[in-house]
């Protein structure tokens, strides 16, 4: 038996299987079912068991995710806004089970790549062929002082949807007409790079409404960002921005906009040189993988996962296949529909591997939509292919971009439309 | 001729024009180092499933600005998606898409949506406005949107495809942003104020 690899070893079971040998131990063994067992229910996890299924029913999966319902950080910010309500953006795991995959909640604590078990706190054990992680972001408490996980629960990140959302727009609600909000972005790289611009526009949004004498103040980790022109456009379309009442100030880290300490208890944040009082404090903390991703092992010196981008495995732990915000992509950003498009090519990666086939070649893509203001949405879009010899993928030339800067008040309220029509589409690929 | 055949014409060409400056590349190139094998062509399934984020899984889209491709003709699928690459088509973000795409990479999402089945969407419509519809529908255009617009070789499927989505595109074609059929054109700049909205509660009307 030494001699023989697993994968001959599975082609031999079935094949005695086939031939009608049954009752012998050999081929109870190679005809179980193959099993796949997921870890974390987001945007990545929730693609991956649905896809698996979808091609290739046979397959036993399990999705293990703490919570009962997912919410999703795209659209979250429209929430501040005051546009959506939290509930349409909260969503459960029924489709999911109706297409066979097992759903547990409870907390994967641990993953032995060697005897290829998932454990979990509830003292359950997961046996897996192929496992996929896909735990998204965990925060660098310590990377600013004063600001800790006991302190977010007061002062927002809201970078996770959810409770953290509803704390902050509540928040937004209590403050005077004439406050300060603070918003403060983390370097590079970090979970939806246009999203705290995005947010900065909601926010806005809401202020220009309700309380239109209040200020925004990004205080940045970075001297460039996402979209950063489109956004700047609409920002001075709508906010004042570029003007002496502007609703939203922008400082770089090259104007000491980045923040090296928080006081909680007088709601000041810290600069180099300058320090700033907010109404409401905004952090949001640099990132690295999701907690499960330590555990395992799974992760690089900078916190990220390190994979084999044609089919997600692990290029540490072989076996385990990391996707979304954990993994190291690039070139593809930490957004929504990344983890979606990632999770599509490791479930087919697994099933030809399973089967003993070489995995296909992919193809991903990445669509990424903001609200800016009424009836203005922007987007930045790629199709992706695989360069097999660095390990990398890249962005088709000729492809994608961004809205165009001289796009019409017709294109850009499109744009919100298809906005809103990707989150329901999206939404419903990962969980229906 | 039809876009089917000049399609086809077309494809010959690049063909013949292709080789020859492949030729000329291989004979002005001398890799000195071996270069690493070429990937095989990613299979329609793979690249078609990177559309549904935005089109619905299996392309059954369930935001009305995003139109359903599932069921749609190959053709249809083939000549839309190189409108977008030639700009022929106007387009926010379909344009950016398409160039993505070589022509054997559509032709693999053309196969695998066409083999997919089209669902109509149940929408919200104005009575009066579908029997206008109805009325219209049979005047103009059923000879090419056939069976009250469920068939058609070189246009969409428009019973049961979503409303927003064909309002765009009336826009765009009567603002001649994309260039309507010449059969068409003439068939649209006769009607009257509010026959195009008829005809689209018309279409949203069909299952």
């Amino acid at each position: 038996m030494s001699h023989i690899s697993r994968r001959q070893f599975l082609k031999l079971a079935s094949g005695t299987a086939a031939a009608g040998l049954i009752g012998a131990p050999l081929v109870s063994s190679g005809a179980a079912k193959k099993k796949v067992v997921i870890v974390g229910g987001g945007a990545g996890g929730a693609t991956a068991a649905k896809f698996l299924r979808l091609n290739d029913p046979s397959i036993e999966v399990t999705l293990i995710e703490p919570n009962t319902h997912f919410y999703t950080c795209f659209m979250s910010n429209e929430v501040l806004g005051g546009d959506r309500k939290l509930d349409s953006i909260k969503f459960g795991y029924d489709g999911l089970k109706k297409r066979g995959v097992k759903v547990v909640h409870d907390t994967a604590v641990a993953i032995d790549a060697v005897s290829k078990t998932v454990k979990t706190q509830g003292g359950q054990s997961f046996q897996y062929d192929h496992a996929i992680v896909s735990p998204g972001v965990d925060f660098k408490w310590d990377a600013i002082e004063g600001y800790s996980a006991e302190v977010a629960e007061h002062i927002p990140h809201a970078w996770k949807a959810g409770p953290q959302t509803v704390l902050l727009h509540k928040q937004l609600q209590a403050m005077k007409d004439g406050g300060t909000v603070l918003i403060c972005p983390p370097a590079d790289p970090f979970r939806c790079p246009p999203g705290p611009y995005e947010r900065a526009s909601q926010i806005a949004h809401y202020l220009k409404q309700h309380k239109p004498k209040s200020k925004i103040i990004i205080l940045d980790a970075k001297d460039a960002f996402s979209k950063k022109g489109l956004f700047e456009a609409g920002w001075t379309k709508f906010y004042g921005y570029g003007t002496d009442n502007s609703m939203i100030k922008w400082v770089p880290k090259s104007k000491d906009g980045a923040v090296k300490r928080l006081d909680p208890k007088t709601m000041t944040v810290y600069g180099e040189v300058n320090d700033h009082h907010g109404d409401v404090i905004n952090i949001i903390p640099p990132q690295k993988a999701g907690k499960i991703a330590f555990e395992a092992g799974l992760v690089n010196d900078k916190g990220w996962c390190p994979v084999n981008v044609q089919t997600f495995e692990s290029t540490i732990h072989k076996g385990i296949h990391v996707i979304g915000d954990a993994a190291i992509a690039t070139e593809m950003p930490k957004s929504g529909y990344s983890a979606n498009s990632q999770a599509k090519v490791a479930a087919r990666a697994i099933i030809d591997m399973m089967n003993g086939k070489e995995p296909g070649t992919p193809s991903y893509i990445n669509t990424c939509y903001s609200i800016v203001g009424p009836d203005h949405g922007i987007s930045v879009a790629a199709v992706y292919t695989l360069n097999k010899a660095e390990n990398k993928i890249v962005p088709v030339k000729g492809s994608g971009g961004l809205t165009p800067k001289d796009a019409s008040a017709a294109h850009l309220k499109r744009e919100m439309a298809y906005a809103h029509s990707w989150f329901a589409n999206i939404t419903n690929d990962m969980f229906g | 001729m039809s876009p089917t055949r000049s399609r086809a014409l077309f494809s010959g060409i690049l063909v013949a024009g292709g080789l020859s400056l492949g030729g000329i590349a291989a004979a002005a190139e001398q890799p000195a180092t071996p270069v690493a094998p070429a990937l095989p062509p990613a299979s329609g399934a793979m690249l078609a499933n990177a559309c549904t984020g935005c089109h619905g899984t299996d392309g059954v889209s369930r935001g009305p600005a995003s139109p359903t491709i599932a069921g749609i003709t190959k053709d249809y699928f083939i000549d839309t998606m190189k409108a977008f690459k030639d700009g022929k088509r106007a387009a926010t973000i379909m344009d950016r898409i398409a160039k993505g795409y070589s022509d054997a990479e559509i032709n693999a999402m053309a196969t695998y949506f066409a083999g997919k089945k089209y669902v109509g969407h149940a929408q919200k419509t104005d009575a009066a406005k579908v029997a206008k519809g109805k009325t219209l529908h049979k005047q103009n255009c059923e000879k090419c949107h056939e069976e009250g617009g469920r068939l058609s070789d070189e246009g969409g499927i428009l019973a049961g495809q979503w409303m927003p989505y064909l309002h765009f595109q009336m826009e765009d074609f009567t603002s001649g942003k994309t260039k309507m059929p010449e059969k068409m054109e003439k068939k649209v700049k006769a009607l009257k104020p509010g026959d195009l909205d008829a005809l689209i509660n018309f279409y949203g009307s069909q299952k």
